[in-house]
C-alpha cells in the first residue's frame, strides 16, 4: 500500500515506517484505508465469483482452481454446503464492514474532508491511526477465521442467532471479535470526524457553506457513532452465549438435530435482531451517504452549474440520518411483531423514503440546462443516479408488511440492496476515485481504460442483478445452496441463474481495466496543476500532492460551495478559496 | 473557562452533592427492604436513581454550565437510547395477534 | 512533526465555545450511553420475558454493593476535589486528591472481586440463567470502564502530571477530560446497583 507514494521525498526526518505504515498524516491514512478496502472489496468479490459457480452449476466440481482448496471445502472441487455458507457470511462481512464502508468513510472522508474545510489535518491525528489500525485488525481476524477448525462464520452477516451459536462456534467467535475490532476504529473515526468538521472549519466556511460531501460525512458519521454500540453490546452478549455458554439469546427448550440443547434457556433470538438492526438500518446510510455525498461533488462539477437546492439537499440529509435510527424494525416484519410494532415502523419507512427521493430529485434537476462535460467520473456519477433509483423504489415494497411478507428473503432482497451499494455506492466510489485521484497523485487517470472500465461494468451490474429481483418475485429464497435447483416453483426464472453469473465474471474482466489505469497513472498519467477540474471547493487549492500540513497558508473562504458559470465573473467558475469573483485563479489552475 | 470564578463555591457544591448522594444511596437501600411490589419498586428505584444520576451530570460533569453544542449531542443521544429501549420492551408488550 | 500545528487544541474555539478534546470526550460518552443503553434494553427484553426473575438479593449480596456504591460516589468527590485543586494551582493537594481517586478505584475492583469469587463458590455462574447472565455482563463491562479509568488516572497521577510544569492549562484540560469519564462510570454503577441488585 505504499507504492502510490513512493516518488514524492518530503524533507522531513521522519522515518520510512513513520511516514508511510505508521503514519499521522489523513491523507496517508486515508490513502491506506482506501487501498486497504479495494483490496477487501476483491477479496469479497472473489467469494462472490465462487459461489456464483456453486449458483449456476450446482453439484458441478469448478474446474481448474476446484482442486486448491482442500477436502474440508471443496473434496475433488465440488463445493460443500458448508463452504457455501461461510462464502456467502463472509461475503456480506467483508464486502461492507471491509469494503465500501471503510473506502468511503475511511478513505475518501479521511482524505478529502480535512482539505475541503481548509484543516491542517483531523483533530485528533493519533486517534486516526489508531482507527486504521484497529480496523486492520479486525480484517486479519475476519481473514484468519478462514483456517480455524470449522471454517470461517456461517450464519449470513446478519449472524442471527440461534442458528449462529450452533455453527462451529471457532469461526463464529472470531467473526464477533473482528467486529468488535471493527466497531472500535469506527468509534474512533466518528469521533475524529465531528470533532474535526466543528473544530477545525477554516475561517468564512460556515454550516451552509461546507461542500454537501462534509455534510453526507457529518451525518455518516453521528449514525456511526451513536448506532454501532448496540451491536457491540449484542456481540458481547453473543460471544458469552458462545464461550460461556450463556443463553442470552437462547430460548428454553431449544431442540437441534434431534438433541436438545444443554443450556439453561430463557433466552430471545429476537433480542439479536433488534440490537443487529439497530446498527444495520444506520449502517445501510453509512454505505450510502458517502456515495451520495460524492456524487455531488462530480455532479455540481461537470455540469459547470450550482447544485440545484444545496439546502434541500443539506435538510434532507440530516432528515435522513435522524430517521434512519427509527426504521430498523422494517427487517423484522416476518420475525412477528405485533401491529403497534409493525404500523410504526410501516409509517416511519415511508417517511424516510421522503428525503431520499429529495435528495434524487436534486441531483437530478441540476442535470438540467447544464452543459455537461462526459469524463469517466462523471459517467460513473451519471450512472450511480438511475441505479439508486431502482434500489430505493424497489425498498418501498419491502418496507409495506404485506408485501414484505411475499419478498423477504428472497433474491428480489439481494436485488434491492445491491442496486444501492453495488451500482450505487460502489459506482459512486469509483467516480471519486477518477475525481480525485489527481490530487492524490498529481496525475490524472487515463480516460480510454476509464471508460473502458465504465461501460461493461455499468453494463454487466444490470445484468447481474435486474434477474434477481425477476427470481425473487418469482419466490426463489435467497441463501440457498443448490440456488434454487430443487424446489418445483423456482424451475421457471432457474436459468437466469447461469446469466447472473457469467455477467459477474465477465464485470471481473473489466476490472482489469480500472486495475491497470490504477497503476499505469502513477507514472504515465498526465501530470495535473492544483486544480485540474477547475474546481470550486477547498482541496482545490491546496497542491497535488498536497504536503503534510495541507495549505501554505491557512485559506479563508469567500462563498458557497458550488459557484460555477456565476453571472459576470470571469471564467465559470468561483473557488471558494478566491476573494473576487474567480479571476485571480489563473494561477491555480494548471 | 467559566470556572475561574470563586473555586471554593464549587468545592463546597461538590460536598453537598456528595452528601446527597450518599443519602440517596442509603434511601434506595431502605426502599428495597420494604419487599414493595414490583411495579411501584421499579419506579421509585429508577426515579432515585435518576435523580442521582442528574447530580453526577450536571455538577460533577459539569453539564449545568455546558455549551449549546454539548447538550444538543447528548440530547440527540437520550432519545436513541429511549428508542434503543423502546424496542424490545414493545415486542413483549405488544405481542402477535393471531 | 513539521506539520502546521492543529487549532484549538488547548483554547476553545469562539464560535463553539469549546476546544477538540472536550468535544472528542462528549462523542465518546454518547456512544458509551448507547453501549450501556442496548445492555439496559437486552435486560428489559429479557426480564419481561421471562416467566420468572430473582430478585438480584437471592444472589447477589447487598451490603458488598452498597458499600461499592459509596466508594464509587467518593472517588467521583476526590476525582473533582483533585481538579478544583488544580484550578486553584495546588498541586500537592491534587497529588493527593488523585492519589485517593485511583486507591477507591483498587477497592472498588477488590469488593467487585470478593463478589464474583463467593458466586463461583456458590456456583453461580454466567451460564447459570439469565439473570446471572446480564449481571456478569453488565458488571463485568463496568469493571472494564473502571479499569480504564485507573489507568488513565494512574497515569495523570504519576508520569502524566510532568505536564503540570510545562503546559498547566492543557493539563487542567486533561485531568478534566479524564474526570468526566471517570464520572460516567460512576453513573452507569448508578443505574446497574438498583437494577442489579435492589430490584
Ligand atoms: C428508501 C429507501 C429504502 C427502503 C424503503 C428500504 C427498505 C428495506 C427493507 C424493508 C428491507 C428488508 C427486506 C426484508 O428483509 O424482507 C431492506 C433490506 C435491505 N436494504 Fe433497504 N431500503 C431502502 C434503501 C436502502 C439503502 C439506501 C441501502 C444501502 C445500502 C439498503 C440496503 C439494504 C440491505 C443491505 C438490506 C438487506 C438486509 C438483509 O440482509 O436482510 N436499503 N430494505
Ligand atoms: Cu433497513
Amino acid at each position: 500500500m505504499e507504492d502510490t507514494h513512493h516518488e514524492e521525498h518530503h524533507h522531513e526526518e521522519l522515518g520510512f515506517w513513520r511516514k508511510y505504515v505508521f503514519s499521522v498524516d489523513h491523507k496517508v491514512i486515508g490513502i491506506q484505508y482506501a487501498i486497504t478496502g479495494l483490496l477487501f472489496l476483491f477479496f469479497g468479490f472473489c467469494l462472490m465469483m465462487l459461489m456464483r459457480w456453486q449458483l449456476a452449476f450446482p453439484g458441478r466440481a469448478l474446474p481448474i482452481i476446484g482442486g486448491l482448496f482442500g477436502d474440508s471445502r471443496m473434496p475433488s472441487g465440488v463445493m460443500l454446503p458448508e463452504f457455501y455458507n461461510q462464502l456467502g457470511a463472509m461475503h456480506g462481512t467483508i464486502m461492507v464492514f471491509l469494503g465500501v464502508v471503510p473506502l468511503g468513510v475511511g478513505g475518501f472522508g479521511n482524505f478529502v474532508v480535512p482539505l475541503q474545510i481548509g484543516a491542517p489535518d483531523m483533530a485528533f491525528p493519533r486517534l486516526n491511526m489508531a482507527s486504521y489500525w484497529s480496523f486492520f485488525l479486525g480484517g486479519v481476524t475476519m481473514l484468519v477465521s478462514f483456517f480455524v477448525p470449522g471454517g470461517a462464520a456461517q450464519a449470513g452477516w446478519t449472524a442471527y442467532p440461534p442458528l449462529a451459536e450452533t455453527t462451529p462456534a471457532p469461526g463464529q467467535a472470531l467473526w464477533l471479535i473482528g467486529m468488535v475490532f471493527l466497531i472500535t476504529s469506527s468509534l474512533l473515526g466518528s469521533v475524529n470526524f465531528i470533532t474535526t468538521i466543528i473544530q477545525l472549519r477554516a475561517k468564512g466556511l460556515s454550516f451552509m457553506r461546507l461542500p454537501f460531501f462534509v455534510w453526507s460525512q457529518l451525518v455518516t458519521a453521528f449514525l456511526l457513532l451513536l448506532a454501532f454500540p448496540p451491536l457491540e453490546a449484542a456481540g458481547f452478549m453473543q460471544l458469552m452465549d458462545i464461550v460461556a455458554g450463556t443463553s442470552f439469546f437462547l430460548p428454553s427448550g431449544l431442540v437441534v438435530s434431534g438433541q436438545a440443547l444443554e443450556v439453561a434457556g430463557g433466552g430471545s433470538p429476537i433480542l439479536w435482531q433488534h440490537l443487529f438492526w439497530f446498527l444495520a438500518h444506520p449502517e445501510v446510510y453509512v454505505l450510502i451517504l458517502p456515495a451520495l455525498g460524492i456524487v455531488s461533488e462530480i455532479v455540481a462539477n461537470n455540469t459547470r452549474k450550482p447544485l440545484w437546492g444545496y439546502k434541500s439537499l443539506v435538510y434532507s440529509v440530516v432528515f435522513l440520518g435522524f430517521m434512519s435510527f427509527i426504521v430498523w424494525a422494517h427487517h423484522m416484519f416476518i420475525t412477528g411483531m405485533g401491529t403497534v410494532m409493525s404500523s410504526f415502523f410501516q409509517t416511519t419507512t415511508m417517511i424516510i423514503s421522503i428525503p431520499s427521493v429529495v435528495i434524487l430529485t436534486v441531483l437530478l434537476l441540476s442535470l438540467w440546462g447544464g452543459s455537461i462535460r462526459f469524463n469517466t467520473p462523471m459517467l460513473f456519477a451519471l450512472a450511480f443516479l438511475p441505479m439508486f433509483a431502482i434500489g430505493g423504489l424497489t425498498g418501498l415494497p419491502l418496507g409495506l408488511s404485506s408485501t414484505d411478507i411475499h419478498l423477504h428473503d428472497t433474491y428480489y432482497v439481494i436485488g434491492h440492496f445491491h442496486y444501492v451499494v453495488a451500482p450505487g455506492s460502489i459506482f459512486a466510489l469509483f467516480a471519486g476515485i477518477y475525481y480525485w485521484y489527481p490530487k492524490a497523485t498529481g496525475r490524472k487517470m487515463s480516460e480510454l481504460l476509464g471508460k473502458l472500465h465504465f461501460w461493461p461494468s455499468f453494463i454487466c451490474m444490470n445484468f447481474i442483478f435486474f434477474p434477481m429481483l425477476i427470481q425473487g418475485m418469482a419466490g426463489l429464497n435467497r441463501r440457498m445452496y443448490d440456488g434454487g435447483a430443487s424446489y418445483a416453483h423456482a424451475q421457471p426464472v432457474l436459468h437466469l441463474n447461469g446469466v447472473i453469473s457469467a455477467a459477474a465474471w465477465i464485470m471481473a474482466l473489466a476490472q482489469v481495466f480500472f486495475v491497470i489505469n490504477f497503476f499505469r497513472s502513477l507514472k504515465k498519467g498526465e501530470r495535473v496543476g492544483t486544480n485540474p477540474w477547475q474546481a470550486t471547493t477547498l482541496e482545490w487549492a491546496a497542491p497535488s500532492p498536497p504536503p503534510h500540513g495541507n495549505f501554505a497558508t491557512e485559506p479563508t473562504v469567500y462563498r458557497g460551495p458550488y459557484e460555477y458559470s456565476v453571472p459576470g465573473a470571469a471564467q465559470d467558475f468561483s473557488p471558494q478559496f478566491n476573494p473576487d469573483g474567480g479571476s485571480l485563479s489563473e494561477n491555480q489552475t494548471a | 473557562m467559566s470556572h475561574e470564578i470563586d473555586i471554593d463555591k464549587h468545592v463546597r457544591t461538590y460536598l453537598f452533592v456528595f452528601g446527597s448522594l450518599l443519602a440517596l444511596t442509603f434511601i434506595t437501600v431502605g426502599i428495597s427492604y420494604l419487599h414493595l411490589s414490583v411495579v411501584p419498586a421499579i419506579g421509585l428505584a429508577l426515579a432515585v436513581a435518576t435523580v442521582k444520576g442528574s447530580l453526577v451530570a450536571c455538577y460533577f460533569m459539569h453539564l449545568l454550565s455546558e455549551r449549546k453544542l454539548i447538550y444538543a449531542v447528548m440530547l440527540l443521544t437520550v432519545l436513541f437510547f429511549f428508542f434503543v429501549l423502546l424496542g424490545p420492551l414493545v415486542t413483549e408488550t405488544n405481542p402477535i395477534e393471531l | 512533526m513539521s506539520a502546521a500545528a492543529i487549532p484549538y487544541t488547548v483554547e476553545p474555539r469562539p464560535d463553539s465555545g469549546l476546544n477538540n478534546v472536550k468535544i472528542g470526550i462528549w462523542l465518546f460518552l454518547a456512544s458509551e450511553v448507547m453501549l450501556f443503553g442496548a445492555l439496559f434494553a437486552g435486560y428489559i427484553l429479557l426480564r419481561v420475558g421471562a416467566e420468572t426473575w430473582p430478585r438480584g438479593a437471592e444472589f447477589l449480596s447487598v451490603p458488598w454493593a452498597t458499600t461499592n456504591t459509596v466508594v464509587l460516589i467518593s472517588s467521583s468527590v476526590t476525582m473533582v476535589l483533585a481538579w478544583a485543586a488544580l484550578m486553584k494551582k495546588n498541586f500537592s493537594r491534587y497529588k493527593l486528591f488523585m492519589g485517593l481517586t485511583v486507591l477507591a478505584g483498587f477497592g472498588f475492583l477488590g469488593i467487585k472481586y470478593i463478589e464474583y469469587t463467593s458466586k463461583f463458590h456458590h456456583g453461580y455462574f454466567p451460564s447459570t440463567n439469565t439473570f446471572l447472565s446480564i449481571y456478569f455482563l453488565m458488571t463485568g463491562l463496568h469493571a472494564l470502564h473502571v479499569i480504564g479509568g485507573m489507568v488513565v488516572n494512574a497515569y495523570f497521577w504519576g508520569p502524566g502530571s510532568k505536564m503540570w510544569k510545562t503546559h498547566p492549562q492543557q493539563f487542567i484540560n486533561r485531568v478534566e477530560i479524564a474526570g468526566l469519564f471517570w464520572h460516567f462510570v460512576d453513573l452507569v454503577w448508578i443505574f446497574l446497583f438498583p437494577i442489579l441488585y435492589l430490584l
